[in-house]
């Protein structure tokens, strides 16, 4: 350990597994009196898990935590915030309808009584909002607040039931640039009376603001702890993104042929409304790949969803094979033959509930192939379902078996062989390997390398670098929205990419 | 400590879809004993004339029948709606609204034959209740109300449009009640059996289970209304029309209901009263739930209900145990059921600390 001072929280060789996934694998986390502990890390990596473990909201499967020197065996969210254990969640814990006074004491002891002691509670309130800078009016209501005055409320609920560790998840995600600097002056207050504070985060320069110790997770495991103060964003961006080089993919040499995907000055806002995308530009063409790497949360996700027709830009114009996509509409990016593989592939690309086959015709299912008036041509369908299943060596007790229970591969090669079975023009994928082990990446990589000896030009979206090293042609960056550069694939540096996904500009 | 966990179960064999119903059924008579016991009634007597009341004489059985049709339709109808995930509370107005519009048509057909009155009467019946229902599918899609709500709230209005007509330009001239003249012969539908009231409509609600297990199962149709259902954002994703999906739906689902309504005036009552349903689309829900909402399961609950609520007179008579165990019974029924399905996808666990 670098302390040697008593931490508030230990938490020892925590394992926790969901059905066949291991979230986290025995890791160790400790955090001290009056510092912000930053917890960096892809999606997926464990980070929100972990703290929801130490916030008594999942059981761990294995492992000790210690609060404050004592063994603490948490069974409920109840149990941690008795021994002074807050989080406040990515989605707020608020009763909208509700004043803010109101929303504090629900669940204290001034909210339990059968008449509400409102006087002491707002007395209370009152010191806390001043001692803390936290100016809120406890008689507002909770819907007509800001985001970023929401947020203070969750803060000062926590504060009220004396928590003096406070997990805060992906807090400035939902934030403008002036409501995070907000954010971050509470935040040092708080440390200064000798609180602690777990941040969560995965965007770099932020964690470099913020925090004084950094904790990087990978894949559920700690691959590093860092001193802000003798850390860089280059150095945790590799630490975070950086695998072994897993496999030796070989690619012929091509060349690219004409644009088969055009976006033109593409402006997109996120679920906040906040601009995600801004004036973006990007060509594909026939035989390449295009990879575009970038830190999650930086555009990528709104970005997919206006290619694949499941969200309105503000501004553009997108063409395919040179006919403009209309936006907002799935079955124009389907007509245009592009293949969509989305990142959320268990909840907007399979219909989970439903059987292999029924997943695999899902696009042409009203194609006269396999249906006339309305009738679904059964034996027609089961060949080709069954041949798929074949073609694509998924693993399956039958093509009646219900989706949700295929592996994390074997879910992708079902949306793989529906995508690709169309012979697309150009396909768009996203974040194709996250979770996928080892062999069903190698899988996924062939057959998109397949796709583009074809002369399909794809945009792969992935976080992971050595994915987009070993398929690219081209690599772009994006951060925050924007193209930060873009460069050919082998005269390109890990330096250079490094530099452009912490927004670092040459 | 000992903790008790709900955890999912590996899929059951296919022979449990078949048993567990039947479970249900049996546990759900076990328990029905309280109550008939608590009303001082002898049990086994009791349940003899339960089910003789319902099934025992030829007369007996076919009202089992009549009694079946409008429930086997209103529980189509719901069964049709959920497996989309539009929440159709509204069968009990669509089914007015089915009524109503035959009743106009049957007291105003005058002396058309009816080989063209009663096919015109059915078709209207299920476009009346089929747009009742459009209506809450349309501000679902487009106005993002909640179908639930909207569903229900329209019963109301439905009941109450029919309360003004029928105290207004539908009353029986000469009649002080709220009721409607007598449909004309042309506009009843048909008995089929002698000495009973075995009608044409208890064919039709039949032939509806074979024509709604063939649009879920055969069809593009019931292949999108079921993806809509399950998850509605992949359904989109790939790209089907989700809010036409859910109009169709609802509309089908209206009219199903509607049909319902066209048979109770067409070949029971003859004419519209304000107590047309005793809540008949409230009961097809339930028949929905325990048929799992499949139609043959919605077919079998039915007829289940059917039973309980026909027998249920003969046991009253027969033992002064009153009627409402009847209710007492169907309500039981959809617990067990609920908890019966619950068990077929998850098992306790019990964890030892």
């Amino acid at each position: 350990m670098i302390e040697a001072r008593q931490p508030m929280v230990r938490m020892s060789s925590i394992t926790k597994y969901f059905l066949d996934v291991t979230a986290n694998d025995k890791v160790d986390f400790s955090l001290y009196p009056g510092e912000i502990c930053s917890l960096l890390g892809e999606n997926g990596a464990g980070k929100t898990t972990l703290m929801n473990v130490l916030f008594g909201y999942y059981a761990c499967d294995e492992g000790e935590i210690f609060i404050k020197g004592e063994r603490a065996d948490l069974s409920s969210p109840k149990d941690a915030i008795a021994r002074g254990v807050g989080m406040i969640h990515q989605h707020f814990a608020l009763v909208p309808i509700q004043t803010v006074l109101e929303n504090i004491i629900i669940g204290t002891d001034s909210g339990k009584t059968i008449f509400l002691d409102l006087k002491t509670a707002r007395r209370k309130l009152l010191e806390l909002e001043q001692r803390f800078g936290l100016e809120i009016d406890p008689d507002a209501h909770v819907w007509t607040l800001s985001v970023g005055e929401q947020q203070k409320v969750e803060i000062l609920k926590a504060l009220y039931r004396n928590v003096d560790i406070l997990i805060m998840d992906e807090p400035t995600a939902v934030l403008a640039p002036a409501e995070t600097d907000d954010l971050f002056s509470t935040l040092k207050t708080l440390v200064s009376e000798g609180r602690s504070v777990v941040f969560i985060s995965h965007k770099l320069h932020e964690v470099m603001d913020i925090s004084d110790r950094i904790v990087v997770l990978r894949g559920g495991r700690v691959v590093a702890e860092r001193h802000t103060a003798e850390t860089s964003t280059r150095e945790l961006a590799n630490l975070m993104v950086g695998r072994d080089l897993l496999e030796d993919t070989t690619k012929n040499q091509l060349e690219p042929g004409r644009p088969v995907l055009e976006i033109k000055q593409l402006d997109v806002l996120n679920d906040m409304k906040l601009p995600a995308i801004k004036n973006l530009n990007l060509v594909v063409r026939q035989n390449e790949i295009l990879g575009m790497a970038g830190i999650s949360g930086n555009g990528q996700r709104e970005l997919s969803e206006v290619l694949f027709g499941m969200r309105n830009p503000a501004r553009g114009a997108i063409k395919i094979n040179n006919t403009p996509l209309k936006f907002g509409n799935p079955s124009s990016a389907i007509k245009l033959n592009m293949a969509r593989i989305p990142e959320d592939r268990m909840d907007t690309g399979l219909l989970m509930d439903l059987s292999v086959e029924e997943n695999i015709i899902l696009e042409d299912h009203a194609s006269a192939e396999f249906q006339a008036y309305g009738v679904m041509k059964s034996k027609i369908i089961h060949q080709y379902a069954d041949k798929l299943i074949g073609d694509y060596s998924i693993a399956t007790a039958g093509r009646d078996a219900i989706t949700k229970r295929l592996s994390g591969g074997n879910l992708q090669k079902v949306m793989l062989a529906r995508e690709l079975a169309g012979n697309p023009a150009v396909v768009i994928a996203a974040q194709p390997t996250r979770g996928l082990d080892v062999g069903a990446m190698e899988y996924i990589h062939q057959r998109l390398l397949q796709e583009r000896e074809r002369g399909v030009g794809i945009l792969l979206i992935s976080e992971d670098l050595d994915e987009i090293f070993s398929l690219s042609d081209r690599i772009a960056v994006i951060y925050e929205g924007k193209i930060m550069g873009e460069v050919v694939a082998k005269t390109a540096s890990r330096e250079q990419i490094g530099l452009w996904m912490a927004g670092v500009k040459k | 400590m000992i903790r008790i966990r709900i955890i999912k179960r590996k899929p059951l064999p296919a022979w449990a879809k078949i048993v567990i119903p039947i479970a249900a059924i049996v546990a759900t008579l076990i328990l029905s004993a309280i109550p008939i016991l608590l009303a001082g009634g002898d049990l086994w007597k009791s349940y003899f004339y339960l089910f003789y009341g319902a099934l025992g004489t030829r007369f007996n059985l076919l009202e089992t029948f009549v009694k079946a049709s409008p429930l086997l339709l209103t529980g189509l109808a719901v069964a049709f709606a959920f497996r989309a995930k539009f929440w159709n509370i509204g069968a009990e107005g669509q089914l007015l609204a089915g009524a109503l519009i035959a009743t106009v048509l049957g007291v105003h057909m005058g002396n058309l034959p009816r080989p063209i009155v009663l096919p015109l009467i059915i078709v209207a019946g299920f476009l009346a209740g089929g747009i009742w229902a459009a209506i809450p599918g349309i501000l679902k899609t487009k106005l993002k109300v909640d179908d639930v709500v909207s569903t229900l709230l329209l019963n109301y209005v439905m009941w109450h449009i029919m309360g003004a007509l029928l105290f207004g330009p539908l009353q029986q001239p000469g009649s002080s009640w709220p009721r409607s003249a007598a449909i004309v012969n042309a506009a009843r539908y048909p008995i089929l059996l002698p000495r009973s009231r075995f009608h044409m409509g208890i064919l039709i609600a039949f032939f509806a289970v074979f024509v709604i297990w063939f649009i879920n199962n055969k069809t593009t149709f019931g292949y999108r209304s079921k993806a809509v259902g399950v998850n509605i954002r992949a359904a989109q994703f790939g790209g089907i029309n989700t809010t036409s999906v859910i109009v169709w739906t609802a509309l089908v689902s209206g009219g199903l209901a509607g049909l319902a309504g066209v048979g109770e005036l067409c070949a029971i009552q003859y004419r519209l009263i304000m107590d047309i349903s005793p809540g008949y689309g409230y009961t097809g829900i339930v028949i929905a739930m325990l048929g799992n909402l499949h139609p043959v399961g919605v077919l079998f609950s039915a007829i289940f209900f059917s039973v309980i609520i026909v027998g249920a007179q003969t046991m009253s008579r027969m033992t002064g145990v009153p009627t409402y165990i009847a209710e007492v019974i169907q309500g039981m029924a959809l617990m067990v059921m609920l908890i019966f399905l619950l068990f077929m996808e998850y098992r306790l666990k019990v964890m030892k600390k």
